[in-house]
């Protein structure tokens, strides 16, 4: 009999254990891909397209492959023909076509930065030398990188075979518009006409890059039995296999990933870029072959977020009420068609309840790379335009922004504008800590300062996951899962069989599996890791626990299972008699097989990630520099297993939703390649830029979690622009229409309004 | 019987109607009774033999992965709608 | 290719002879030559301080040194920050005080932190900001590393 444990008290949940990796990380022994090194090893680079659309009309690699030192010059020649075929690598589809396309560009390039040749050599120096002596003759054609202008007729066409798809239904002519959406609830015609008060901006964003600080890097090594062996830094070994399987055209059997210690991905390390190229190269130079991106190729040719333009229009009663909302959103795709707009869309209205409503999406091609996800992707740029409307309608009637929240925050039972109704959710509940908290207690004084809060949403998402526990002599266990851990959730995970268990986070050793070593695991992504594969070592644990009762009624108290008891703390209880998990674990041991346990689990609903920031800003009106003086940041976690990550969690993706908010940006010339390909000049949020980030935690119980846990990782990023934005107005009395609000912006804007005042 | 909410986007096919009520114990027959009743509406929702890339179902407000195979019990409310990941 | 030159250095206390060709910088020297692979490459141009190393008692960016330039110098790295079994109190700081998610960054953190204390121990929280600012941190929002380094100051103090 197994007894329930998810009593809110815990014993291992809510502590704050050191890493498991810890060591490791801070002694420099931890192995990151571009730490990898293989006897023989080549080191590879890619050629990448000058320019940011084109037609390839001929490469020479003759020179390149006359380079001493030189082993492999490959093409897309080289590259297998895929064909038109859509690949569903779990968290989504996509056409092959056009993921090969990306690795390697076929008969056009897309965007600056798009890789067309790729060199293995004995050095990276010979391999860039020989790289660039490689002849690429180009086409040049008219390029495309505002959002607005590639969905006109007349726009440059990035590819002549992509037909708008509606909902299965595809445009007669072919257009940069890969999708279009479309969602509607209630009446909007009779929501509009019952509002005392209606509000509506146009906003645009422009693209943002995740901004890991370790570069994309790959090993592969296409071993004599055929099988291709691949060190990688990405999210989802499992992904990154059957992406490369398939651009290879080889057996998904015949690879296998090992992810290794992994610095940031954030969204941006979930499609391949060079798992393929170091495959063929090694393929072809029967050596190992490892890429590492530069610092400007991570720029130019992977990750950003999509630019945006949006425009929004919110409708509410004099009394507060919000009764309609109608959204019209267009997204950058990039090269090829990207996937943020659906999100877009349903995150526009998700943190109200909001009777009647229409949203449009465009997932649109430009001459951008690729888009990827990014942290709660497609959510961040609706939130700004949503959240200050919700702001713009409390000033128009004198309500404070906080109440207007509270009156119509979304909650269990509020239908989503594509139909399904939430669960328990814990958006009031984060409100109410806003309201009881310091920092909104806290007065605010001095000329041009302000405070702004903003509210956010993620989904959260499940997918698959597995777990399989081992038993050791001394009752320690191992925990091997499949989860990239970019941020301690080894130690999340390991806290929670702990818990299960009755053991401590250090009795468990947890390890994260290449494919051949562990069961099918999704993504480290949609905020599901601690959630989705903490379920698994909890599932996991479970099922160690029913052999250990079987066997103990066996082999230790000679009686039927049902005789025996498993108690909260973990131990197990027959007529008075007590043993602990260890206890019973090493008896087990001497007497019988070993004892080993696993776990596969699905979960499919979204665990709903809701939080809510505030942020005192001070504006520099000589210069239009925002400092942030103060900020605090909210949300459910459901259970925080180890509050130090989540605040953690809060913390990084409240900063990077800071720098999105007043300066990151791509900035491109006027022949649409990118101008800021560094660090230097793509200004990332330094430690010198920020105050300390409070964090306060809720904890309303997710119930599709034993122990309640929601993923906390990607809403922080959500609110930070809005919030700032909202900020900066009451400071100002300037409403910010675009992203970012960087000096320039900010100080034209008030120039401007001063000099119309 | 199910109660089954057309996408906004297929309201074409279905002369403006937001939902109807048929007969059916897995997704797949929603998916048949859909397209007797609204013919052309099967294709914008599948794909072969499966529910096209990019959609999921929402069974009562809950999510699931099974696609057409999933099962429904009278009384539930099915959507279909967009998927999502995350970073 | 230029021939290559004969480095004689002192890396984390330890006498160390090289071979380097004259383009290579002290990070290529350290990762691929010596297999130190603590140091990181984040931007390979200054800018994100991943690689930081101790050259003669000042943190420096080990991409924009190079190899040869460390001939009788002193350099210390992220490998050589631990005394034997024991961290340092600035690596003990950083995970009690979890000032590490993805641990990219954190090789080079720990080296300018270290170079930091050692000057400064009693490092209020905006010198703090101001000598850390050339270390890129993507995942924490530098509240937890800001925290860890005034902690090991601390313990800096209250150990000697």
């Amino acid at each position: 009999m197994i007894k329930n444990n998810g009593n809110g008290e815990y014993r291992v949940l809510g502590t704050r254990p050191v890493r498991h990796d810890g060591a490791d990380k801070v002694t420099g022994k931890a192995v990151y891909t571009a730490d990898v090194q293989l006897p023989g090893m080549l080191r590879g680079f890619i050629l990448r397209s000058p320019i940011a659309h084109g037609l390839i009309k001929s490469i020479d690699t003759s020179a390149a492959k006359a380079t001493p030192g030189v082993h492999a010059v490959i093409t897309s020649a080289d590259m297998p023909d895929v064909g038109d075929k859509i690949a569903d690598l779990g968290e989504g589809a996509v056409n092959l076509k056009y993921l090969s396309g990306n690795v390697l560009a076929q008969d056009k390039v897309l965007y600056k930065g798009h890789a067309v040749a790729a060199v293995a050599a004995v050095d990276i120096h010979v391999a860039e030398e020989a790289a660039n002596k490689i002849i690429v003759e180009y086409e040049e054609l008219p390029s495309v990188t505002w959002v607005l202008d590639a969905m006109q007729d007349d726009a440059p066409l990035l590819h002549d075979d992509l037909h708008t798809d509606s909902m299965g239904a595809k445009s007669e002519n072919p257009s940069n518009i890969c999708t279009h959406m479309h969602f509607e609830k209630g009446n909007i015609e009779d929501g509009f006409a019952q509002c005392d008060v209606v509000v509506e901006r146009e906003f645009k964003t422009a693209s943002v890059h995740q901004g890991y600080i370790e570069p994309h890097a790959s090993v592969g090594d296409w071993n004599e039995d055929g099988r291709l062996r691949i060190w990688t830094a990405t999210q989802g070994s499992f992904s990154a296999r059957q992406q490369t399987a398939e651009i290879l055209q080889i057996p998904i059997g015949d690879v296998v990933v090992t992810p290794c210690e992994i610095g940031g991905g954030f969204g941006g390390k979930i499609a391949v870029y060079l798992e393929p190229l170091v495959g063929m190269l090694s393929k072809v130079s029967g050596r190992p072959v490892k890429i590492s991106m530069t610092r400007a190729d991570v720029f130019e040719a992977t990750g950003p977020t999509p630019g945006s333009y949006m425009k929004v229009k919110i409708g509410a009663t004099n009394d507060g009420k919000l009764i309609a909302g109608e959204a019209w959103l267009a997204y950058d795709a990039g090269g090829y068609p990207g996937g943020m707009i659906g999100p877009g869309c349903m995150c526009v209205f998700s943190c109200y309840d909001i009777e009647h409503a229409v949203v449009d999406g465009y997932d649109v091609c430009l001459n951008k790379p690729n888009t990827q996800a990014y942290r709660a992707p497609g959510a961040t740029q609706v939130a700004f335009a949503t959240e200050q409307l919700v702001d713009e309608i409390a000033k128009q009637i004198g309500m404070c922004p906080l109440e207007i929240r509270q009156l119509n925050a979304a909650k269990e039972g509020t239908v989503r504008v594509d139909g399904p109704k939430y669960p328990p959710v814990g958006l009031v509940e984060c409100l109410e800590a806003l309201e009881e908290s310091d920092h909104w207690k806290s007065s605010l004084d001095g000329p041009l300062r302000g405070r702004g809060i903003a509210a956010g949403f993620w989904f959260g998402c499940g997918l698959k996951s597995c777990a399989t526990v081992t038993v050791n002599h001394d009752g320690t266990v191992n925990l091997l899962e499949g989860s990239t851990d970019i941020g301690g959730s080894r130690t999340s995970l390991a806290m929670q069989l702990a818990e299960v268990l009755g053991i401590t986070s250090d009795d468990v050793n947890p390890m994260v599996g290449d494919t051949d070593s562990v069961g099918y695991t999704d993504v480290t992504g949609g905020s599901r890791v601690t959630f989705a594969t903490g379920l698994a070592a909890y599932t996991a644990g479970r099922d160690l626990q029913t052999q250990m009762i079987s066997r103990a009624a066996e082999e230790v108290w000679d009686c039927s299972p049902d005789e025996v008891t498993l108690e909260n703390d973990g131990s197990f209880t027959h007529n008075g008699e007590s043993k602990t998990f260890k206890e019973l674990a090493s008896q087990l041991f001497k007497h019988g097989e070993p004892l080993v346990a696993r776990a596969a689990v699905s979960p499919e609903n979204p665990t709903n990630g809701f939080g809510v920031h505030v942020a005192d800003v001070e504006v520099d009106p000589e210069t239009g520099k925002v400092t942030v003086l103060r900020y605090t940041t909210i949300q459910d976690a459901g259970k925080a297993v180890h509050p130090s990550y989540v605040e953690g969690q809060l913390q990084g993706g409240t900063v990077q939703g800071i720098g999105w908010a007043l300066n990151e940006e791509y900035f491109y010339h006027d022949n649409d390649t990118v101008a800021n390909a560094s660090f230097l000049d793509y200004r990332m949020p330094t430690m010198l830029d920020l105050p300390m980030i409070d964090t306060i935690i809720v904890e309303a119980a997710n119930p599709d979690h034993p122990y309640g846990v929601r993923g906390v990782g990607e809403t922080p990023i959500v609110p930070p622009p809005a919030a700032l934005a909202n900020a900066i107005y009451n400071a100002t009395g300037t409403r910010m229409e675009q992203l970012p609000m960087s000096p320039p912006v900010l100080w034209k804007q008030l120039q401007s309004e001063s000099a119309e005042a | 019987m199910v109660t089954v909410f057309i996408p906004a986007q297929l309201k074409e096919l279905t002369g403006g109607i937001t939902s109807v009520e048929v007969e059916a114990s897995n997704i797949r027959q929603v998916v048949e009774r859909l397209e007797q009743l609204f013919p052309g509406i099967q294709q914008r929702l599948c794909d072969g033999d499966d529910l096209r890339s990019g959609l999921q179902v929402s069974i009562d407000s809950v999510m699931t992965s099974r696609g057409l195979i999933a099962k429904v019990q009278p009384g539930n409310e099915i959507h279909f709608v967009p998927a999502f990941g995350g970073g | 290719m230029a021939n290559k030159r004969h480095v004689s250095t002192t890396i984390n206390g330890e006498p160390k002879e090289f071979l380097c060709a004259p383009h290579e910088s002290l990070l290529e020297v350290l990762r691929d030559n010596l297999g130190l692979t603590g140091s990181k490459e984040g931007c390979n141009n200054g800018n994100c301080g991943a690689c930081t190393v101790i050259l003669n008692g000042r943190p420096v960016d080990s991409c924009l040194v190079l190899g040869v330039e460390v001939e009788d110098a002193e350099v210390e790295t992220v490998e050589g920050i631990a005394d034997r079994n024991e961290l340092h109190p600035v690596q003990e700081c950083f995970l009690e005080g979890a000032a590490l998610q993805c641990g990219i960054c954190t090789p080079g953190f720990l080296v300018a932190s270290k170079a930091l204390l050692e000057k400064t121990p009693d490092a209020c929280e905006h010198t703090i900001r101001y000598n850390l600012a050339g270390n890129l941190c993507r995942c924490t929002g530098y509240d937890k590393i800001v925290r860890a380094v005034q902690d090991a100051g601390k313990r800096m103090a209250e150990s000697n």
